[in-house]
């Protein structure tokens, strides 16, 4: 989608690979020219308060970047500092752009843009001395997390453009996107009896089918028949990155997480109970087949494991999804509701969430 | 309206278990011993045979207790039977041993003691690895092996399963 706002139409070119990093000066030209004598830098006006949050890099690096909301507006200058302040700088004219597209590492050559907004801020000429442009682009859309992963980025970014003959001179700032969502209103338990005929039966039962990324996975695994010997048991959180579509469907799993939950052999009629704490694992919500180039799913995966190291499991899909954050209750408050979980209650509403109406989340 | 901070984490309701099934025995008892060695024959038909006992609560083994005779080569039977019809992956079995067959050794070659016991304790180890296999217990061979006084090489190979 390109919305072009002041101006003529303007088509960007297309655009090789980026190199990472919040902010990147990147020189375009065919003969592989020396530093420009222009610089630019991209500011956002409201840098000071908007909140930054750690996001991971192709390479595997944690860096910081200015986190946004869908509808939010992007505002900023763009400053251009002339090296030599008394040689003019000749142009084609400057522009700054806010992209989000979706880049698919085994294509790396197509880069499917979403979202695509333009705003020219200087018609060609020349500089004498260094110049500041304000910007706005105003409420913005941007109906996707963003997401790094084995095969395919989502990334959404600012670059300016000062266009000369030879060189243009660049520079981006990637932002991190988050999508939220609020409790969801149909949130069933999953229970289910699975096994081996005559050999182990269980019935296994988790709370929820879908959780946030903070919340807490409580369940138990009933045994119901075991004829095998059984040396421990745990569950283990999967993450199943899908990219490509048709015949050329590629995925991609990634164990986050193995914890045991079950050390030693269980007899018919025992209980496990599971609680397993979801903040403290690298986590993103569930992405269902974004703009048809992408899929991030998560799967609970239930392992036995018996004396001579025969595994039998059983996966079952959980959707995960980011919770806004909340204003903070006092703290008496929330050691009446922890207190609450040894007592078996009478007051049992009091310490449920999800039946609660949603709340509105912190954001503007 | 806010909702709570802290999450709800209390157990779900679990059935209480029945005592009799917390302190009675497991329904997974399998023990299988490879003992008491008996070299029997002479010259080239000598060989060494080996006891089997079994004991088990398993329903789908016929007999809860059994005692028979195997040699080495009716376990490298089993090991073909179960890796032509059933798609586990057997474990190895221990060697051959084909050097200690050669003539003009210095000892007992292999019936020599300390090599009788090391072959034991192998295959004493492969057979319990093997008969708490679900999919092993379901082939025919597998249960002859274990509870027929001799094993019938012209038997036909097939599934077994409980009623």
């Amino acid at each position: 989608r390109k919305d072009h706002r002041g101006g003529g139409a303007r088509q960007s070119l297309g655009r090789g690979p980026v190199p990472r990093g919040a902010q990147s000066c990147r020189r375009r030209s065919p003969h592989g020219g020396r530093c420009p004598s222009a610089e630019l830098e991209l500011v956002l006006s409201d840098a000071e308060s908007r909140r930054r949050v750690e996001h991971k890099t192709e390479e595997g690096k944690k860096e910081k970047y200015f986190l946004f909301y869908d509808g939010e507006t992007v505002s900023g200058r763009v400053i251009l500092t002339l090296k030599h302040p008394n040689k003019r700088l000749e142009h084609q004219g400057i522009k700054v752009e806010f992209i989000g597209q979706i880049e698919l590492y085994y294509d790396r050559g197509n880069h499917h843009e979403f979202v695509s907004l333009v705003k020219d801020l200087a018609r060609p000429g020349e500089f004498t001395q260094s110049q500041t442009f304000d910007f706005e682009f105003t409420h913005v859309e941007k109906p996707y997390e963003s997401y790094t992963g084995q095969n395919v980025k989502l990334r959404y970014f600012l670059r300016a453009t000062v266009s000369r003959r030879l060189n243009d001179v660049v520079k981006e700032m990637d932002i991190v996107v988050h999508t939220l969502s609020t409790y969801p209103e149909l949130n069933s338990s999953i229970k289910m009896e699975v096994g081996i005929e005559d050999c182990l039966h269980i019935e296994f039962e988790y709370n929820k089918s879908k959780y946030h990324l903070k919340d807490v996975i409580v369940g138990k695994i009933y045994f119901l028949l075991v004829r095998i010997k059984i040396k421990h048991m745990e569950i283990d959180i999967i993450k199943r990155e899908t990219t490509g579509t048709g015949p050329n469907v590629y995925h991609e799993n990634d164990t986050i997480a193995k914890y045991e939950i079950m050390d030693g052999a269980p007899v018919r009629g025992e209980s496990i109970p599971i609680r397993l704490f979801l903040a403290g694992y690298e986590l993103t919500p569930t992405m269902r087949d974004i703009n048809k180039k992408f899929s991030v799913r998560y799967y609970l995966n239930l392992v036995l494991i018996d004396e001579e190291e025969r595994r039998y499991f059983k996966q079952q899909e959980v959707v995960l999804w980011r919770k806004g954050d909340i204003v903070r209750k006092s703290m008496s408050h929330q050691a009446a509701i922890a207190s609450q979980r040894f007592e078996g209650t009478s007051s049992h509403t009091e310490a449920k969430t999800p039946s609660q109406t949603a709340e509105n989340n912190s954001r503007q | 309206m806010s909702e709570a901070a802290v999450a709800d984490t209390r157990r779900l309701n679990a059935k209480p278990q029945d005592l009799t099934d917390a302190y009675g025995p497991p329904s997974n008892f399998l023990e299988i011993d490879i003992f008491n060695p008996q070299t029997v024959g002479m010259g080239r038909a000598r060989y060494t045979s080996y006891e089997l006992r079994m004991r088990t609560n398993l329903p789908i083994f016929k007999l809860k207790e059994s005692c028979v005779r195997r040699r080495y080569s009716d376990f490298e039977w089993l090991k073909n039977e179960l890796e032509r019809d059933s798609k586990i992956v057997v474990p190895p079995l221990p060697g051959k041993a084909l050097k200690r067959q050669l003539p003009f050794r210095g000892d007992e070659g292999i019936f020599e003691e300390s090599f009788i016991e090391e072959r034991r304790q192998g295959l004493e180890q492969f057979i319990n690895k093997i008969a708490g296999h679900p999919l092993a217990q379901n082939e025919r061979c597998l249960h002859m092996f274990l509870q027929e006084e001799t094993i019938d090489r012209n038997y036909v190979p097939g599934k077994l399963f409980l009623s």
